[in-house]
């Protein structure tokens, strides 16, 4: 211990640690997989019953009378096709693109925080694509011909329109699906094998010895998993920068004036990674004190995940900011006109005023530390953030639709129970999965946590170097 | 040498003492050995002279693979079974190949990376025989441990014994295989 306080840098300059309270390694293990292990908590079940309910009662409920009726059921009509469903749509992938970041691009830059809501990120990701990627599947109103997306060989001689942006979405969304669930899975192979050595009853064991698929934890196999894993996250970064990309390309190849700008993939990046953000916020504040993990997730880490939200939500401001500029620099009427709308128009300008409120306004009291460090300024601060942005996708996606080149086309959109109860239901079935993960799967990485502890390094004092490897 | 003995186990306390270790028993010349720990351990990979994994060339293979493939499948729909005019368009042109290749490239190389490294690594396996061993459940939780395998040249029961025991190895047992 005298060694580690010489080399330990002067107070200011010292960095919060990983995890707080200096547990060893088997308390930390002990610590990481109790909430998998022990018994359900009475919140489980208050939060997991009306989310199971939406999941598989309201969901397909809403989801097939849509289905056998037709997309009339929803409030989309000429002039605004595009309604609540790709709202939504934009609204899921956007969520997921947080995870992503955290676990791929803060991987790559070693920050060593990440390892511990990581695992929690990338949930977070796999669920929000799987709800995304259901809403163009049936906003095409004949759900039963996707297939004709997939360049399948067919009796019609017919094959995809691959110069589509409509189209690539089907490839990016279906990829950015397998591959963030490829990337969630392979983190979990060793805590599989954690959970199966833990493991006391002979069905766990059984279960977690097939998920583990035999890892022993040999050097051979964290040689191969640590490069499999760099190169994963690599991947996943170039994922969080496409994926969003090409969902903004779907509008800006459009002529329609509020669409039509190449800041669009740009824009819908950071939107996403933005309200991401939000998400994490509103996940991790309750799940880290409901399952005691107050000392694995720490106020520090809470305040890392506000700083880089302030970020995201300028670069947001800056990009509004030229939106307006550009519509105004332009000089071109109808992109004047759609913008002075957005804020000034009659039927949605109060959409318009929340995005700039909450987007441009509730941001910046990230600035502050003592609201960084209050939880529960940042958990309504996410939750207003999710909001915001939805306001965002509807008055971009509704906005622009409902009032195009010739009034004689103008129209109104309002969205109908049918559209409100798809959304809910998928809302129960994210937050059902979520639950479902977090009850039966390792939802922290135990060994990339452990594998940042300070007793993890052999070169470090704790690691034991200078005794000769006995504490 | 027996068939019926895996090889000999030993159990370290610490990321440093199994890196000692394993330099001692890399020293004393023996090849067919191994070390399993709960967590990668900084500069095992040079000790055990691993080199660089080859994961990522799989993934770069399978990655690429999927690129052309892609390329050649939209030339093979849009321009040669079935020509399309989109705008008059070219039928064919590499940039608007691009997106979907890239994509593709992405889950090409991100499945080349996990069957890589499972495949590198002979997983998935059922059973293993060290798996057999009660303390070995430790392996994933905080003790570290080296193994010498009966396939090595160099391997004598109590040579070996002695050596892990030297070396600082606690509880050094034998590691039966069953298969």
């Amino acid at each position: 211990m005298e060694e580690l306080k010489r080399l330990a840098p002067p107070a200011e300059l010292r960095r919060a640690p990983v995890v707080e309270g200096r547990p060893n390694l088997g308390a930390l293990t002990d610590k990481l997989s109790a909430f998998a292990e022990g018994r359900t908590p009475r919140w489980w079940w208050i939060l997991f019953l009306p989310a199971a309910f939406a999941a598989t009662v309201i969901f397909p409920t809403c989801l097939f009378y849509q289905v056998f009726t037709g997309v009339g059921v929803w409030g989309n009509n000429h002039p605004v096709m595009w309604g609540l469903d790709i709202v939504n749509f934009i609204w899921w992938v956007g969520v997921a693109h947080a995870g992503t970041l955290i676990s791929a691009l803060l991987f790559l830059t070693r920050q060593h925080w990440r390892t511990t809501i990581g695992r929690m990120a990338e949930a977070m990701t796999v669920f929000s694509v799987m709800m995304a990627g259901l809403y163009p599947a049936i906003h095409v109103g004949r759900a039963w011909f996707d297939w004709f997306m997939f360049p399948v060989p067919n009796s019609n001689a017919l094959w995809p329109q691959f110069k589509s942006p409509l189209m690539w979405d089907v490839f990016a969304v279906n990829t950015y699906l397998m591959v963030s669930t490829l990337f969630w899975f392979m983190g979990m192979i060793p805590d599989f094998a954690v959970l199966r050595d833990r493991s006391t009853t002979r069905i766990r064991k059984t279960i977690f010895s097939f998920l583990a698929m035999g890892w022993t934890g040999s050097a051979r196999h964290w040689h191969n998993y640590e490069k499999a894993y760099v190169v994963l996250a690599g991947l996943c970064t170039l994922l969080v920068f496409t994926v969003s990309s090409i969902v903004g390309l779907d509008f800006c190849t459009a002529q329609l004036a509020g669409w039509h700008a190449t800041i669009f993939p740009l824009y819908f990046v950071i939107g996403a990674v933005f309200c991401g953000f939000g998400m994490v916020m509103v996940i991790l504040i309750p799940l880290r004190k409901w399952c005691g993990l107050e000392k694995i997730i720490t106020l520090s880490h809470m305040d890392k995940i506000a700083k880089l939200t302030l970020v995201a939500g300028l670069i947001i401001d800056y990009i509004y900011l030229m939106e307006f500029f550009i519509a105004w620099y332009s000089g071109d009427p109808y992109e004047r006109w759609v913008f002075s709308h957005r804020l000034f128009g009659h039927t949605y300008m109060v959409m318009g005023w929340i995005l700039i409120g909450i987007n441009v306004g509730v941001t910046q009291l990230l600035w502050f530390k003592k609201i960084r460090s209050s939880l529960f300024a940042l958990f309504v601060i996410g939750l207003l953030i999710n909001i915001g942005m939805w306001t965002e996708r509807f008055v971009i996606v509704v906005g622009s639709l409902y009032q195009d080149f010739l009034p004689a086309n103008w129209g109104k959109y309002m969205p109908t129970i049918w559209d409100v109860g798809l959304y809910a239901g998928t809302l129960g079935a994210f937050f059902m999965l979520y639950l479902l993960f977090v009850k039966f799967l390792p939802m922290i990485a135990i060994s990339e946590v452990k594998g940042v502890m300070p007793e993890a390094d052999p070169h470090h004092p704790l690691g034991g170097a200078k005794n000769g490897g006995r504490q | 040498m027996s068939g019926k003995i895996y090889g000999l186990i030993a159990e370290f306390d610490s990321p440093a003492a199994i890196l000692r270790a394993a330099e001692k028993v890399r020293d004393a010349g023996y090849r067919r050995w191994d070390t399993f720990t709960p967590f990668p351990i900084h500069g095992m990979d040079k000790v055990m002279k691993l080199g660089n994994s080859l994961v990522g060339w799989v993934s770069l293979a399978m990655g690429a693979g999927a690129f052309a493939s892609v390329v050649g499948l939209i030339w093979y729909c849009n321009a040669f079974d079935y020509p399309l005019i989109v705008g008059g368009k070219p039928m064919f042109s590499p940039p608007m190949t691009f997106v979907p290749a890239y994509i593709l490239l992405i889950m090409g190389g991100a499945f080349g990376a996990l069957l890589g490294m499972l495949g590198l690594n002979q997983l998935p396996r059922l059973h293993h025989p060290l798996l057999d061993k009660k303390r070995f459940e430790l392996a994933s939780r905080d003790k570290f441990f080296l193994v010498i395998g009966a396939q090595d040249e160099k391997f004598c029961l109590m040579e070996t014994k002695k050596l892990l025991e030297s070396i600082g190895g606690a509880h050094v047992e034998i590691v039966e295989d069953k298969d």
